[in-house]
């Protein structure tokens, strides 16, 4: 690589074959099957969220335990969902993604390789 | 009561002062040390894309968590109550956008800075001058607050109120962040965030056991004790409304702050930057899942600390302090542990100013000295790695000069408010752009550069014209009344603005380069042919 031009790529493998493959076209429906919706849900989890504590004050401020409200509440669960869409992906990329994606890595540069 | 005026009343500055040194000697060596292998290009923008998942995570934690999340937050939460706890879920919640959509695919088809990613595709040099266009901009902004945080700080902790020693100061933090930047390249950089972030982390895990433990271990009692101490309508605190829901138009400022928020972390060029210095894209993933882990848990921190110096200390000594409502956090370690806390914790906030400050311009140097004048001035045909990262030294050291300038010129200003700017300036000028090349096929350069420059011109236009300049209540510029846009964050109209322009500057072109989207996609999600680590 001495090169500063990362679109110089090197010719050897053909990207479009390798591309239209049933292994990657697998690969891409995996990924965009999970993070598209995944990333819907999250967003509108959120965007509802926000709109809440921006709209619904008194909704928000009913008291639940204590001193602990429902917005205090939907504030945790947002780090909850956090955490737990990070595990779900990250469970789902080492066991769906992971694999197919090193197999065909390896077959191109392998290919690049000879 | 008088001594507030100089600086928090029992302070030690000389303490404080010394913690600091010794933070700055330390790091110092290790920057030494890590710069010894220091000696390519890859070395010195990407650390040689040598560090772990973890240790890179940590490092993003340290750039993420810079004064403005650590002091801002803690204070808007102890004098504003709830409302200033949808700050730090909007920052944590936009990493999953980093996460799913960008991290991993990014560390596959780019080298050093984002103009590398949309440069694969599309016609290198307009792109590039537009990414690191984009880049300086959001950088600028960043850094901009962090330096008028410096100001600030300054003069709440060390009992510096005079203007010239105030500068002095600022100019002092700038010079030991250039020498940061220039011996130590990616790697010092990296060591100096992680060892930051460890501390500001740690520190923050202490006082919110603490506190807590005043409470007997119920959040429920912290609350009800934060709300007795701010007396009359102290139940306000736990209620959503209380900075943001004046009227109608407050409410749709904090609707556009909260898009801004948690779509601007993923255009953060210099969070893209440090996916770049790990080995593997799945290094990437295993970043962000410490940074999210990390990040998550220094906001639960920030949100008993917030209560915590409300029940403490009172919202009415916060504000009456130097800093306003920047002091909480500092009042706070004080009351519960005395001069020595205080001093811990105000060296941990300057720290966190120098690294952040310094991974702002490391990125900033690198997008200049790659994209524009490797490939855009030199077309790529630079005969030696070794001319770019000097010119790379150069301009760190410009923009230092930059920085310490700007900040002693706005040390008067809301950092918060300029972290903002900054956040919106990346949601609309970097994220759009950013999604498209990694998802859209038909995307072209005319829709990169109408999504970069449109969503940069729309963002500052609307910035110019806000009540945050002129016109608003803590505005800018008090002489004068020009703003007509009602919108204090730009983001509810900038973002989707940037990602029409884009999808309307790709239609409208007849450059199609589907043959480089799928070369790009297999590489993006396969890793093939992604830089690899460089062995030393």
């Amino acid at each position: 690589m001495s090169t500063t031009e990362p679109s110089t790529h090197p010719p050897g493998p053909r990207w479009a074959e390798v591309h239209a493959s049933a292994e990657f076209q697998e690969l891409r429906r995996r990924l965009r099957v999970f993070v598209f919706p995944m990333t819907l849900l999250f967003l509108g989890w959120y965007l509802t969220y926000v709109l809440l504590a921006d709209y619904a004050h008194g909704f928000m401020s009913t008291k639940v335990v204590g001193n602990i409200n429902l917005g205090l509440l939907l504030g945790l669960l947002q780090f909850v969902s956090t955490f737990a869409i990070t595990a779900l992906y990250v469970r789902y990329a080492n066991r769906r993604l992971d694999p197919i994606a090193d197999r065909i890595r390896i077959e191109i540069e392998g290919e690049e390789a000879k | 009561m008088s001594t507030l005026a100089q600086s928090i009343e029992g302070g030690n500055p000389a303490l404080n002062i010394s913690i600091f040194v010794a933070f700055v000697v330390v790091t110092l060596v290790v920057v030494f040390r890590a710069s010894r292998n220091t000696k390519t290009a890859s070395d010195y923008y990407a650390a040689g894309r040598a560090f772990s998942g973890p240790q890179n995570g940590i490092a993003i934690s340290g750039d993420y968590l810079s004064a403005a999340s650590f002091l801002g937050i803690a204070g808007a939460i102890a004098v504003y109550g709830y409302d200033g706890f949808l700050y730090s879920i909007g920052f944590l919640v936009a990493w999953l956008v980093a996460l799913l959509l960008v991290a991993e695919l990014l560390r596959n088809t780019g080298k050093f800075t984002m103009g590398d990613v949309l440069a694969f595709r599309m016609r290198q040099r307009p792109v590039r001058a537009a990414a690191a266009t984009s880049t300086l901009a959001v950088s600028f902004f960043y850094l901009l607050a962090q330096m008028a945080g410096a100001g600030v700080l300054v003069s709440l902790l060390l009992g510096i109120t005079g203007e010239a020693g105030q500068s002095v100061v600022i100019a002092v933090v700038g010079a030991i962040m250039i020498v940061y930047v220039l011996v130590g390249g990616m790697k010092g950089t990296t060591w100096v965030q992680i060892i930051k972030a460890a501390l500001l982390i740690a520190g923050a895990f202490a006082m919110t056991v603490w506190v807590l433990g005043k409470y007997g271990f119920n959040l429920s009692d912290l609350l009800g004790s934060a709300v007795e101490r701010a007396g009359e309508g102290g139940e306000s605190l736990l209620n959503p409304g209380a900075r943001y829901g004046e009227s109608g138009l407050t409410k749709l400022d904090f609707l556009s702050l909260g898009v801004a928020l948690v779509l601007g972390t993923a255009g953060l060029p210099h969070v893209l930057m440090r996916f770049y210095t790990v080995p593997t894209a799945k290094d990437a993933r295993r970043s962000v899942v410490w940074a999210i882990a990390l990040i998550g848990l220094f906001y639960l921190f920030t949100l008993v600390l917030g209560y915590g110096a409300a029940a403490l200390v009172g919202a009415d000594t916060i504000k009456a302090a130097p800093g306003g409502s920047n002091a909480a956090a500092p009042l706070l370690a004080q009351e519960l542990g005395g001069p020595l806390l205080l001093g811990f914790i105000a060296a941990v906030a300057f720290a966190t100013i120098l690294a952040v400050v310094a991974g702002l311009t490391i990125t900033a140097s690198a997008s200049f000295a790659h994209d524009v004048y490797a490939n855009v001035i030199k077309k790529g045909t630079v005969d030696s790695k070794d001319t770019e990262v000097r010119v790379a030294r150069i301009t760190a050291c410009v923009i230092g000069a930059l920085a310490i300038v700007g900040g002693i010129l706005a040390k008067d200003q809301n950092v918060a408010f300029l972290v903002a700017l900054a956040f919106a300036v990346a949601a609309s000028a970097n994220l759009p752009t950013l999604l498209y090349s990694l998802f859209w096929k038909r995307f072209n350069t005319q829709g990169a550069l109408w999504s970069i420059y449109g969503g940069l011109l729309v963002t500052i236009v609307l910035i110019v014209f806000s009540p945050a300049v002129s016109g608003g209540d803590d505005a800018m510029i008090t002489s004068v009344d020009f703003h007509w846009f009602p919108l204090s964050n730009p983001g509810l109209v900038s973002i989707p603005a940037s990602f029409f322009l884009g999808w309307l500057g790709t239609i409208l072109s007849k450059e199609h380069l589907e043959d480089k989207h799928r070369e790009m996609e297999v590489r993006s999600l396969t890793g093939a042919g992604s830089e690899k680590a460089t062995a030393h």
